[in-house]
């Protein structure tokens, strides 16, 4: 047992090598190993699906990717292609007049020879065309769609077929739901009108909570970085904006816009930053989201970089501890901003629907 | 990458500022919790918001750091 452990621990130090290796060939550089490209090549979103990538016997980088369908709007028309045509951005995709280039991962136009203009900061100054594509992302939170209605479909039939005590998945999801609607629901909005707000909450929390945890499988179908993703976090505060904002009662929208009962010298600075803050709210949902689920991805790969970093096989143990160590809090972290936005959106709701009682 | 920047000079007190508020948040709800046990869910619920928004004003830097470059 003590033996297999210890082939166990050099399997993986090995592993780890050879994966450095790969990222630096696969990047270009062959001088130092970057941990900045890598970083950033892991918490972006990506035309294609990586699924592994590594170096062969002879020495050669092969990436393996599941190549994701790219769908571009340029000049009034719509291309739609597989992003296997780009090769990994070596390649120029001729569609009509137009040549499409990809390029640090965003597709620009080119001319013939695909030449990319970089301006004095080293940014394309390319055109752009509206990318509506099928990203990692996207495939991402369509496999995490799948997922939840799977797992709250199957579970809500077994209630109308089986009326006895919770099992299997209706035990670990009853208490949650639970959770949510007294804990979450009724504290922050009130009995009377909890039951209207309850199922935007639900999805919410679990929708959040889910992605988070994909993001945190290190594998395959898992390690995207949907909830830090700024498109995704800032979709889910505008339906929080929008639902606050049309569910707000006469009481709410009197006290941001009129301040009762503050002297008339004080509204002048009251009602504006009461306006302001309207705004600031769902945008600090939508960055704290972004900022807490990035951060974590950040530092996970941050410590893992530090092998490549420092060339040696003895920095591994500390960092693989650091790691863990990490991954168990961002487990934490998972839940627990998926808990703080569905309960602020609650409180912000609660707020809103609030009526005078005097 | 060139020498310590400003920005990342200021981040640097900025957290200091909003770890020492969260943590007062923290000691805060203890304290309370300790003296009321049976009102822990409450007070529970109370410091996260606090602490959050904290959180957000810590954020809200990061945000204009990343801005700046």
């Amino acid at each position: 047992m003590n033996h297999l452990l210890k082939i166990l621990f050099i399997a993986i130090l090995f592993s780890f090598n050879h994966y450095a290796v790969a990222e630096e060939n696969a990047e270009g550089h062959n001088t130092a190993f970057d941990p900045l490209v890598m970083i950033a090549h892991h918490i972006s979103d990506s035309h294609e699906w990586q699924v592994i990538s590594y170096t062969n016997s002879h020495g050669e980088p092969v990436s393996i990717s599941i190549p994701l369908p790219v769908i571009i709007f340029y000049k009034g028309q719509l291309h739609g292609f597989m992003s296997s045509a780009f090769a990994h951005g070596k390649a120029i995709v001729k569609k009509g007049t137009t040549n499409f280039k990809l390029y640090h991962n965003k597709i620009y136009v080119t001319d013939e020879e695909g030449r990319i203009a970089l301006d004095e900061e080293n940014h394309p100054i390319n055109e752009q065309p509206l990318d509506l594509s099928i990203t990692k992302n996207v495939a991402s939170m369509w496999l995490s769609i799948v997922l939840i209605l799977w797992l709250f479909i199957s579970s809500a039939r077994k209630y109308t077929t089986i009326p006895s005590k919770p099992s299997g998945k209706q035990s670990f999801l009853e208490p949650l739901i639970l959770f949510i609607r007294d804990d979450v629901a009724i504290m922050q909005i009130g009995k009377e009108k909890a039951d209207k707000y309850l199922p935007y909450l639900l999805t919410l929390f679990f929708f959040i909570w889910i992605n988070n945890l994909i993001g945190l499988v290190p594998f395959f179908p898992g390690a995207s970085n949907l909830t830090g993703n700024i498109s995704v976090t800032l979709v889910l505060s505008v339906l929080t904006f929008l639902i606050t904002s049309f569910s707000g009662s006469k009481t709410y929208w009197k006290h941001i816009l009129l301040a009762p009962g503050v002297p008339g010298w004080v509204k002048i600075f009251l009602v504006p930053v009461e306006l302001v803050g309207i705004f600031t709210k769902p945008f600090a949902l939508m960055i704290r989201l972004l900022a807490n689920i990035t951060a974590g991805h950040i530092i996970i790969l941050s410590l893992f970089a530090i092998v490549f970093v420092m060339k040696s096989y003895y920095i591994a143990p500390v960092s693989i501890l650091m790691g863990l160590v990490m991954y168990l809090l961002e487990f934490l972290v998972a839940a627990l901003q998926a808990y703080i936005f569905t309960l602020l959106t609650a409180l912000f709701i609660g707020m809103a629907v609030h009526e005078e009682e005097h | 990458m060139e020498g310590i920047s400003l920005t990342a000079v200021g981040l640097g007190f900025i957290v200091m500022g909003a770890g020492y508020g969260i943590g007062r948040i923290g000691q805060g709800a203890m304290e309370a919790m300790g003296r009321q046990p049976e009102i822990s869910s409450k007070i529970q619920t109370a410091m996260i918001i606090a602490a959050a928004l904290i959180e957000g004003l810590a954020l809200f830097a990061i945000v204009i750091a990343f801005m700046k470059g």
